[in-house]
C-alpha cells in the first residue's frame, strides 16, 4: 500500500507512533501532588506533563488508567513521583514502562529525604530525558494510524445543532481514511440508545451498547442527576434526553464497530464506543466529576488527539494529547475565541455548511501530527483528573471485529 | 407550510419545537408558520419555541426524536424549556431558584 504520509509520528516499541513526545510527570497518590508539580514548573513550555491518581487505596481501574497513560504513544519517558507509604503499586508501573522502553525512574519523596530533594532528583531526570526526547528522529504516519477521541462540554442548544455534526462529519472522513474514531459518555447517550443499536455491526454488539446505556440511566437515577450542568439549561437545554441527542450526533454516520471500556485500545479503523459508567451496584459517586476525567479516559484507549465540543464556552486542554476545541455558539466565540481552534458557530449564521467545517476540524487533526499546536496547549492548559472507579472487562460482543 | 422567521430552525418535520439561531427580544414579533407570535422574554440561540399548540403530558420532539414531556399545555410560540418540560430519564437540575433568591439576571 502506497498511502501518503502527511504527519510525522515518534515510534513506539508496541508499533504505534505519537504525535508529542512528552514526559509524563505521575504522582501516585495526592500526598506527592505538589512535589510532582514543582518537578515539571520550569519547563511550562516544554512537554512535562503532570497525571497522577490521588487515591491512598488500591484501584484496579485506576492502575489500568495510569499503565494506559504512561505507556500512551505522545508519552516518551515516565517519571513516577511517590510519597512511599501509598498502595499504588509503583513496581508494577515502572515495571510496565520499562518493558517499552521508555525512560523511566521512580522519586520515592520519603527514601530522597523530603520535598527539596525530590523536586532535584525529578527535575534532573527531566533535564536528562527531554533533550534527547525534543531531538528524537520522527517516521512518517499515516491517517490511518491515527486514534481520535471526541467529547462535549459546556453544551447548549447550539452544540448538537454545528459542533457536534461538525466534528460527526470529521469522524467519517477519518474513518474513511482508516483512523479509529471513540466517542463516548454513555450518560449522556440516553435515549439513543435503540438508535445506536441499529448502527451496530452485529446485533450481539447492539444489545450491548443498549445494556451500557441502561446501567448509566440506572446509574444516573441512584445518583439523583442526570449528565446535564445547571449551565446546559441556561443555554436553552431542558432535559438529558435533548443534551442526549445533541452529543450523539458527534458518532457521525459510520457503523458503530465496538465497545470500549477505559484502556481499551481499538482493533482497528472505525468507531467506537466508549462506555465510561462504573460496573457493578454505584460505588464511587459520579461516573465523570467532569469532561476531563472523559478526556483522561479517551487518551487512555490510546486517542492522539480529543475533539471538545463546546457552546457555552470551555476552555480546558489535557496532559498527554492536544485537544481541538470546536465552538458550536457564535456568540461564544466573538467572546471567547483566543481558545477556540474552530468556529463552528458559522454553520448557524449560514456562513459555512457542515461538511466545509467538518473538513476543517479533520485537517486540523492531521496538521497537529505535523507540528502544529492546539489553543489549548499554547495557553498551557493540561488539565488532568483520574478518580476511583470498577469496571467489568468487556464481553467478547464488544469487539465483533477483532 | 407557511413563512416562518428565518431565524427558527426546524431541525426535523415531525418536532414541535423550532430552535433560536439568533437571540431574540422581548416584545419582538416572529412568524411561526404564517401565526405572528411576539415573545414575552429575551431568549438566547439554542433555545426553543413551540411550533405548534402541545398538550400537557405530549412529548416534545426535536430532532425527531422525544426529549421529554409537557408538564402543562403549552400554546404556540411559547418558550418551551424547563419550566414546561420534564425529563423522562433524570430531572434537570438549573441555578434558576438559586438566581431568583439572590436577584441575579436570570438571563
Amino acid at each position: 500500500m502506497t498511502e501518503p504520509a502527511p504527519m510525522r509520528g515518534f515510534p513506539r516499541s508496541d508499533g504505534r507512533k505519537g504525535i508529542r513526545n512528552v514526559v509524563a510527570v505521575a504522582y501516585l497518590v495526592e500526598c506527592a501532588h505538589h512535589v510532582a508539580r514543582e518537578i515539571a514548573r520550569p519547563y511550562e513550555d516544554r512537554d512535562v506533563h503532570v497525571i497522577g491518581f490521588p487515591g491512598c487505596y488500591p484501584n484496579d481501574y485506576a492502575a489500568r488508567m495510569m499503565a494506559a497513560l504512561c505507556t500512551h504513544p505522545n508519552v516518551g519517558a515516565v517519571l513516577l513521583v511517590s510519597l512511599g507509604c501509598e498502595s499504588f503499586d509503583k513496581y508494577s508501573l515502572a515495571h510496565a514502562v520499562r518493558e517499552t522502553g521508555r525512560p523511566v525512574e521512580t522519586v520515592v519523596i520519603q527514601a530522597a529525604g523530603g520535598t527539596r530533594a525530590s523536586v532535584a532528583a525529578g527535575r534532573a531526570f527531566v533535564d536528562r530525558v527531554l533533550p534527547q526526547l525534543e531531538a528524537a528522529p520522527t517516521v512518517p504516519m499515516a491517517v490511518s494510524e491515527l486514534v481520535v477521541g471526541t467529547v462535549c462540554g459546556g453544551s447548549d442548544g447550539t452544540s448538537g445543532i454545528t459542533g457536534n455534526p461538525a466534528a460527526g462529519r470529521a469522524f467519517d472522513r477519518l474513518i474513511r481514511e482508516g483512523a479509529a474514531c471513540i466517542f463516548e459518555e454513555t450518560g449522556e447517550l440516553i435515549g439513543c440508545e435503540h438508535i445506536m443499536a441499529a448502527r451496530a455491526l452485529t446485533p450481539a454488539l447492539g444489545r450491548e451498547i443498549e445494556a451500557a446505556v441502561a446501567k448509566a440511566a440506572a446509574y444516573y437515577a441512584t445518583l439523583g442527576y442526570g449528565s446535564f450542568a445547571a449551565g446546559n439549561a441556561d443555554g436553552g437545554l431542558t432535559t438529558i434526553e435533548e443534551k442526549s441527542m445533541g452529543a450523539y450526533a458527534k458518532s457521525g454516520a459510520a457503523p458503530i464497530a465496538g465497545l470500549l471500556k477505559p484502556g481499551d485500545r481499538p482493533p482497528r479503523g472505525g468507531l467506537y464506543l466508549l462506555d465510561v459508567v462504573p460496573d457493578g451496584e454505584v460505588r464511587f459517586g459520579f461516573p465523570n466529576i467532569n469532561d476531563n476525567a472523559e478526556i483522561a479516559e479517551l487518551i487512555a484507549c490510546g486517542a492522539h488527539a480529543v475533539l471538545f465540543v463546546t457552546g457555552r464556552g470551555s476552555v480546558v486542554g489535557s496532559a498527554v494529547s492536544p485537544v481541538v476545541k470546536i465552538c458550536a455558539n457564535p456568540e461564544t466565540w466573538r467572546r471567547m475565541a483566543d481558545d477556540m481552534d474552530v468556529d463552528a458557530g458559522r454553520i448557524l449564521e449560514g456562513a459555512a455548511t457542515l461538511d466545509a467545517v467538518g473538513d476543517e476540524i479533520r485537517d486540523l487533526v492531521v496538521s497537529l501530527g505535523r507540528g502544529r499546536r492546539t489553543r489549548s496547549e499554547a495557553l498551557g492548559h493540561r488539565e488532568f483528573i483520574l478518580t476511583y472507579k470498577s469496571f467489568d472487562p468487556i464481553g467478547p460482543a464488544c469487539l465483533p471485529a477483532a | 407550510m407557511s413563512a416562518t422567521d428565518p431565524r427558527l430552525i426546524l431541525l426535523s418535520p415531525d418536532d414541535n419545537v423550532l430552535v433560536l439561531r439568533a437571540r431574540l427580544r422581548a416584545g419582538e414579533a416572529v412568524a411561526i408558520e404564517g401565526r405572528q407570535v411576539v415573545l414575552g422574554a429575551d431568549l438566547g440561540l439554542g433555545h426553543k419555541l413551540a411550533r405548534r399548540a402541545i398538550g400537557a403530558g405530549e412529548k416534545i420532539l426535536k430532532y425527531g426524536a422525544p426529549i421529554g414531556r409537557a408538564t402543562t399545555a403549552i400554546a404556540p410560540g411559547e418558550h418551551v424549556h424547563v419550566h414546561n418540560v420534564a425529563s423522562d430519564y433524570t430531572p434537570t437540575h438549573t441555578l434558576d431558584a438559586a438566581r431568583r433568591r439572590h436577584g441575579e439576571d436570570p438571563s
